[in-house]
């Protein structure tokens, strides 16, 4: 027996498959991350323009509901939402002010009255975007900006973006992605996007303390040795390590990861000679990568960032697009029972 | 019903037409800028037409459209594209049917984000009345009036050809 | 149980049911005669009696009344969560006659004055009998032993940790010892709660997909192996309580064939629901132990077969409906699910996993023989038993539960099991509708 709960695609499709949150992007079909991929190269044109404004969202409010700090993100999701003409207000409710005692029932509740058409939600715990997506108003478009380990869609569809502009799609691609799987929303996003993209190979290098259990049914096969693992590889994408992990017992200490996982100008000419290098950011130079790779011919960290504005005014619309349409289908559905 | 309009008949209309216009107001250098899809089409011929050395631009209203509140955005959207400055420049709008005007409204605030063109002539293949919106073309190829079940469309984009459909088929 | 016998010098007649006696014997078409709050007669005897009333009870199943190892009435607590008179309706209401209750009430039942106030407010408010288990070391901090003789002696029928560990072996290993002296049964649940840490999933399929903290099997199984050596080397009674994983199962079967004195339950809704159930962050079914594999579960539903897993309990654990609208993480555990034990047992049944004599066994005669009771329909048996009808639906949902809990496993759909009646000594505890 399985449990009666909608699955998350009840929840973040309408009822003709169109965005109306985006939460994740598990069971998102490829041609639903095409039309994104395609929406955002419309949207980097727009960034071309002397005026790079597009009138769809005017009069919408877009809130920014941070409960876990993100000044790039966040950023970015403002930028995006202006470019749409959107009202932005931005909330950082650090993890304080639940401690309070308010909570984030309450704290929806109140951000409810003031009338808002969409929550740009970071959360530190895996889970918090459905929760929301479930309790608030019909009509109220949710965007997950990060929770906990889970997801990271936007930042998964930027990578996406910044590997088909290289690469001119995903067929054939080999891919490794690097370092700290086990906490990364940001990987596990990727997987699932490469996976659906059709990508041909997904290998995740780490050792066995920062990788899940059962992480190859993510779709992914696993290298402990990066010179085996970058071996003819088109991209590859570092993670970002977190200093807490050396306290954890999950790893001696930053010299030995750097040492065998860190991103060297030896260890990437093992890759296929056109190899990208990709990284979410921020970057720890000299722990997860080589300064030279960083800022080498192969690294593609600076397109990530442009495109991060376009992948995130696509969602913005579509997501916003689907809750205008629904809405207004129900509206007809309701005038035509009047008048049957 | 799907009754035929001899297209390269319009195209001449429009042709003349539009050297006339540009004649009378001393334009001797215009862009050419069709919108997506059908005036693109129209926008090709007309520009090699009126010997326009720089290529066509396309613009992809998906964007601006006024209705993004009822029916959300167009999941096709492709990008717009001017390989030009429009700043300063004199622009001939293209489409393939004029109606509600709702179109050109988009196009024209769409444009304005690119620069302050220094004058805007709009040419339709068809103009079919019906206006919502203080927007008339300046030049046509053919006024039509059609039923209220009917709608034309132009299909191609080779060979190009006018489909006047009835909605009760 | 309240003080109300009006009626148990009265003779009830139950005829037409089908009868389960919970050791697997089935007689249909039967009559029970209940004299004084005993069995006075079954079969043509009963049948021919005359009684003060009568109950057909057609279509229906007649069981024992279910007993539970493992639930949580919420009293003494601050009530919001739960208290004897809702939670113990609701049990009766499942069809349970006799449940023994958590120590971990607010305060921990790890005193005479405790227990006493547990049995104070069940002899006024509850329809059915409640059973405190004592707290196994004081205020189930596993540091201090407990008043364990004294607890007994208040009528706790048995010692536990509740949901919360002894991670101290050495404490562990002097619980044992010291409940040994007395003969008392140790209810213990293994987790080892470094491994478990800040888990609140089974670190499996869906955790790795969702990015949950995982629970790994192995927080489990190694303090199951502790428990079991250090059961065997005291010698104490131990009882494995909400067992998680199939590999337990395994290690339990061996530890009986070496001839240790160890029983297990093991929650409904783990035969049930497997790790899946987080798929979309249901916070339902955010559980401790959590739900694992699929392969997991068929492991437990093979051990409630084959008898290693002696009991199937209801883990009932109800919580105001705030405790459980929060990001998966931030709730807390436990489903409301007394109500629905019976009804996912039968689902069970429906779908050829377990015989309803089975069922009907891990429902009765297996959970009282860890605590030492009966559970018997048979002549002069006390007459504790439930009368439900396995194909009649229900739905539970806000308005149908009896628990102060919402969150029961199956909610707003229809499920197969109603209790007609529960009846206990002979009064009856539960009529529905």
């Amino acid at each position: 027996m399985t449990a009666n709960a909608a699955s998350p695609n009840h929840l973040q499709l309408t009822r003709d498959g169109q965005l109306r949150h985006f939460l994740t992007l598990d069971g998102l079909g490829r041609e639903l991350l095409t039309d994104i991929l395609d929406t955002a190269d419309s949207f980097i044109e727009v960034g071309e323009r002397s005026i790079k404004k597009v009138p769809l969202l005017r009069g919408l409010t877009v809130v920014n509901l941070f409960f876990e700090a993100s000044t790039r993100t966040r950023s970015t999701f403002e930028l995006a939402a202006k470019r749409l003409s959107a009202d932005v207000l931005n909330l950082d409710i650090n993890t304080s002010a639940t401690s309070k005692g308010e909570s984030l029932s309450d704290t929806l509740l109140n951000l409810e009255a003031m009338a808002s058409d969409m929550f740009v939600v970071r959360h530190a715990q895996s889970g918090a975007p459905h929760f929301i997506a479930e309790s608030v108003t019909p009509g109220v478009a949710i965007i997950n900006a990060g929770d906990g380990r889970h997801a990271h869609p936007t930042q998964a569809m930027l990578d996406m973006l910044t590997i088909r502009q290289h690469k001119g799609g995903f067929e054939g691609l080999k891919v490794a992605i690097v370092g700290d799987i086990l906490h990364s929303r940001v990987a596990r996003s990727q997987i699932r996007a490469l996976n659906e993209l059709g990508a041909e190979q997904v290998r995740v290098i780490a050792p066995g303390t920062l990788l899940p259990n059962d992480v190859e049914s993510l779709g992914c096969t696993v290298e402990y040795d990066m010179a085996k693992g970058m071996k003819d590889v088109d991209v590859v994408i570092m993670l970002r390590l977190q200093k807490e992990r050396m306290e954890g017992a999950l790893l001696p200490s930053e010299r030995e990861f750097y040492r065998l996982y860190g991103l060297s100008q030896e260890k990437l000419a093992l890759a296929h000679p056109e190899c990208i290098v990709m990284h979410p950011g921020p970057i720890n130079r000299g722990v997860e990568i080589e300064s030279a790779v960083a800022d080498g011919p192969q690294s593609v960290i600076l397109n990530q960032v442009t495109n991060g504005i376009a992948i995130r005014m696509a969602v913005m619309s579509m997501a916003m697009g689907g809750q205008v349409a629904e809405r207004q289908q129900k509206l007809n559905e309701i005038t035509e029972r009047g008048q049957a | 019903m799907s009754a035929l309009l001899d297209v390269e008949q319009l195209m001449d209309k429009l042709e003349t037409g539009l050297k006339d216009l540009l004649k009378e107001r001393g334009i001797e250098s215009p862009l050419v800028i069709g919108i997506r899809t059908g005036g693109v089409w129209v926008a090709d011929i007309i520009g090699k037409r009126l010997g326009v050395e720089e290529p066509f631009g396309q613009l992809d209203i998906s964007f601006y459209r006024d209705d993004f509140s009822r029916i959300g955005l167009n999941p096709k959207v492709t990008p717009s594209s001017l390989p030009f400055d429009t700043e300063g420049r004199d622009i001939i709008l293209v489409d393939d049917v004029i109606m509600s005007g709702r179109t050109i409204r988009a196009a024209m605030n769409e444009l304005f984000d690119y620069g302050r063109p220094a004058s805007i002539i709009l040419a339709t293949l068809i103009d079919l009345g019906a206006r919502e919106l203080p927007i008339r073309p300046d030049v046509a190829g053919q006024a039509l009036t059609l039923d209220a079940a009917q709608r034309v469309k132009l299909r191609g984009p080779d060979p190009l050809w006018i489909e006047i459909q009835s909605a009760d088929q | 149980m309240n003080g109300n016998d009006n009626n148990s010098g009265a003779s009830l007649k139950i005829t037409g049911g089908r009868l389960l006696n919970g050791h697997g014997d089935e007689v249909s078409n039967t009559a029970l005669l209940i004299k004084n709050g005993r069995i006075a007669a079954t079969g043509a005897k009963a049948e021919s009696a005359d009684a003060d009333q009568s109950v057909d009870a057609t279509g229906c199943v007649i069981a024992p009344g279910f007993v539970d190892l493992y639930c949580n009435l919420r009293e003494p607590g601050n009530g919001q969560k739960g208290n004897m008179v809702s939670e113990a309706r609701a049990a009766a209401r499942g069809g349970f006659t006799t449940v023994c209750v958590s120590p971990e009430t607010s305060p921990v039942n790890d005193s005479r004055a405790v227990t006493n106030l547990i049995k104070d407010s069940a002899y006024v408010s509850s329809p059915i009998r409640v059973l405190p288990v004592g707290a196994l070391t004081r205020g189930l901090d596993g540091e201090l032993l407990s008043d364990m003789s004294g607890l007994t002696a208040a009528g706790c029928v048995a010692v536990g940790n509740g949901s919360r560990g002894v991670s101290n072996a050495r404490v562990l290993r002097r619980c044992l010892a010291y409940a040994q002296t007395f003969g008392l049964t140790v209810m213990l649940r293994p987790e080892n709660q470094s491994l478990a840490a800040d888990g609140y999933a089974h670190d499996g399929l869906v955790s790795a997909r969702l990015g949950l903290l995982g629970i790994p099997e192995v927080a489990e199984t190694a303090a199951l192996m502790e428990m079991l050596l250090l059961a065997e080397e005291t010698g104490a009674r131990l009882h494995l309580s909400q067992i998680s994983c199939g590999r337990s199962v395994e290690m339990i079967a061996e530890a009986r064939r070496r001839g240790i004195a160890v029983t297990c339950d093991v929650a409904m809704h783990q035969l049930v629901y497997t790790e899946d159930a987080l798929s979309s962050f249901d916070s339902r079914f955010h559980l401790r132990p959590p739900l694992r594999s699929e392969a997991d579960r068929q492991a437990l539903v093979a051990g409630v077969r084959s008898g290693v897993v002696d009991a199937i309990v209801s883990q009932h654990l109800p919580h105001e409906s705030a405790a459980k609208q929060a990001p998966l993480p931030d709730t807390e555990p436990g489903l409301s699910s007394i109500e629905s034990v019976l009804s996912l047992g039968l689902g069970l049944v429906q779908a050829g996993e377990l015989s309803l004599a089975e069922l009907v066994r891990a429902l009765t005669t297996g959970p009282a023989s860890v605590i030492g009771v009966n559970a018997t329909l048979e002549q002069d048996e006390v007459a504790d038993l439930c009368i439900f009808d396995p194909d009649a639906q229900w739905t539970p949902s806000r308005q149908s539960l009896i628990s102060a809990g919402h969150h029961a496993p199956a909610l707003n759909r229809s499920i197969p099991g109603v209790v007609r009646h529960t009846y206990i000594e002979g009064r009856e505890a539960w009529v529905s509708g």
